[in-house]
């Protein structure tokens, strides 16, 4: 049985017509899935589904039940800017009515376990970007989901930050084992970080292709330069060129 | 040391302007009915200082009273309309329209309800109705400033109407709320200045009253000093709320600078 599950949804907006679907996607526990298209195909619209932050206008959404077993995290930190890390990263778990005590204790272990510790005073604004997201990927874990939602983690940040923080969000895969959705217009990012790779194509999103990606994960280092990973990429890419030559 | 010059710049200046007119009115022999000296000046602030102070005080207190009850009246309808468009889709227009009208145009009205033995209550009143808009307006656009993203995440974590007011969007409008308060600070001070003119008498002696008394008698000297005490109370207000919003946005922020 699949842990959540879009079954032929459509999202349509009001005046902008048809953003996504019809569009299929199941989860298994513990499995990594990249969502890979170009912007404007709906893969971001797809993961606030399976977050049940808005519905789909037909077809049916199966979320994860229960509060903080999904999480998100975005493009941008996202953190209340007058708020310390630590009170950012206790925040799910304190809506979600733990005591302060608990909720502070539990923080610090996240932060801890994004390699993080000393940073638990600070506010936001006194972090760098990748500090930042990485505070932001505490307040996801905090409450041990057994869904992660990715949204473009590493679209604002440098590329020895986003490699760093890519290894860094497998090995605390390796801890926690949840599913994730990684949501990216990367082709590398999205080899790099899943399992499977739905490509996507717009104007309305749909799936283009699945490719199933071997090998180890947690990737091993050099994995990058690897033959499989090349003669994927490759493919990947021309799969993604298609889908948006489909759609011009 | 540039700080110390940046600092010095404006004191200079003023001097310098002073010097020109005390310089000026001397040279030209202008009559002191039509311009006085800033030496005449200083000297009537000096003659009538207990009185020019206490004035000031007069002014000054009912304009601090006015932003005290304009600070309750918006933000208190602005956390009520917050939530729904429709409320706030209603109210805006009338918000609208008492801030354009002129607070001069509804001056007399404003002294007959109060009653004539209470002008001060009028003055209060209609000060009150000026710093009214600035602070409903900030509060509201505050309220309503939160990053869609972490209502997002408010959403997902299943928060509370009040979790989210107080967690969120008060936080979060925070900075906008005190810009609104120090606008409408300036506002209360106008306006009290401007329902004196109309209203002030009797027990209402503030400032605005002191310029009518010294500019009917003919004593310009003294309705200069009048009308500068009035200036330098507003540039202190202006500069202690100024510093006060720094502190507490450096505090929200945890860092200096915007």
């Amino acid at each position: 049985m699949s842990l959540a599950a879009l079954e032929e949804v459509e999202v349509d907006y009001p005046g902008r017509g048809r953003a996504l679907g019809p569009f299929s996607l199941a989860l298994e526990p513990g499995e990594t899935v990249a969502l890979i298209g170009p912007s404007g195909c709906g893969k971001s619209t797809a993961l606030r589904l399976l977050a049940g932050l808005e519905p789909p206008t037909r077809g049916r959404a199966v979320l994860a039940q229960g509060r903080g077993e999904t999480s998100v995290v975005f493009q941008a930190p996202t953190l209340m800017p007058w708020a310390s890390a630590a009170d950012n990263v206790a925040l799910p778990l304190e809506l979600s009515g733990a005591g302060r005590a608990e909720a502070r204790r539990r923080a610090l272990q996240a932060l801890e376990q994004v390699r993080l510790p000393g940073v638990a005073a600070a506010k936001p604004a006194q972090l760098s970007g990748g500090m930042a997201m990485r505070v932001s990927l505490a307040r996801a874990l905090v409450t041990r989901p057994r869904l992660l939602l990715l949204d473009e983690p590493f679209a604002a940040l440098d590329e020895i930050t986003r490699r760093a923080l890519a290894d860094d969000i497998q090995t605390l895969w390796a801890e926690l084992r949840p599913a994730v959705v990684f949501v990216t217009h990367n082709v590398e990012e999205a080899l790099y970080m899943a399992g499977r790779l739905v490509v996507m194509s717009p104007g309305p999103g749909r799936v283009a292709s699945v490719t199933e990606v071997q090998g180890p994960y947690p990737r091993p280092p050099g994995f990058r330069t690897t033959a499989l990973f090349r003669e994927l990429a490759e493919k990947v890419s021309a799969d993604l060129a298609a889908a948006m030559g489909a759609a011009a | 040391m540039s700080r110390l010059v940046s600092l010095l710049a404006p004191v200079a200046l003023v001097i310098l302007l002073l010097a020109g007119w005390e310089a000026m009115v001397r040279l030209l022999q202008v009559p002191a009915y039509v311009l006085p000296a800033p030496s005449a000046v200083a000297a009537a602030a000096a003659g009538s200082g207990t009185v020019l102070l206490g004035s000031a005080w007069n002014t000054l207190s009912m304009a601090l009273a006015a932003l005290a009850i304009a600070s309750a009246v918006a933000n208190g309808l602005a956390l009520l309309v917050a939530p729904s468009p429709l409320m706030e889709g209603a109210v805006r227009p009338l918000a609208v329209a008492l801030q354009v009208t002129p607070v001069v145009a509804i001056a007399p009205q404003a002294v007959i309800w109060a009653g004539l033995d209470h002008p001060e209550r009028a003055v209060v009143g209609l000060a009150a109705i000026v710093a009214f808009f600035p602070i409903f307006s900030g509060t509201l656009t505050g309220l309503r400033s939160a990053d869609p993203d972490l209502e997002r995440l408010f959403d997902l974590y299943g928060a509370t109407r009040l979790q989210r007011l107080f967690r969120l969007r008060l936080p979060a409008a925070a900075p906008f709320m005190l810009e609104g308060h120090k606008v409408a600070a300036g506002l209360a001070i106008v306006g009290a200045v401007v329902a004196e003119f109309v209203a002030g008498s009797g027990s209402a002696q503030g400032l605005a009253w002191r310029i009518l008394e010294a500019a009917n008698r003919l004593q310009i000297a003294r309705e200069f000093a009048a009308v500068f005490v009035l200036g330098l109370m507003g540039m202190a207000l202006h500069a202690l709320l100024q510093v006060g919003e720094r502190e507490i946005l450096t505090r929200w922020r945890g860092r200096k600078g915007r």
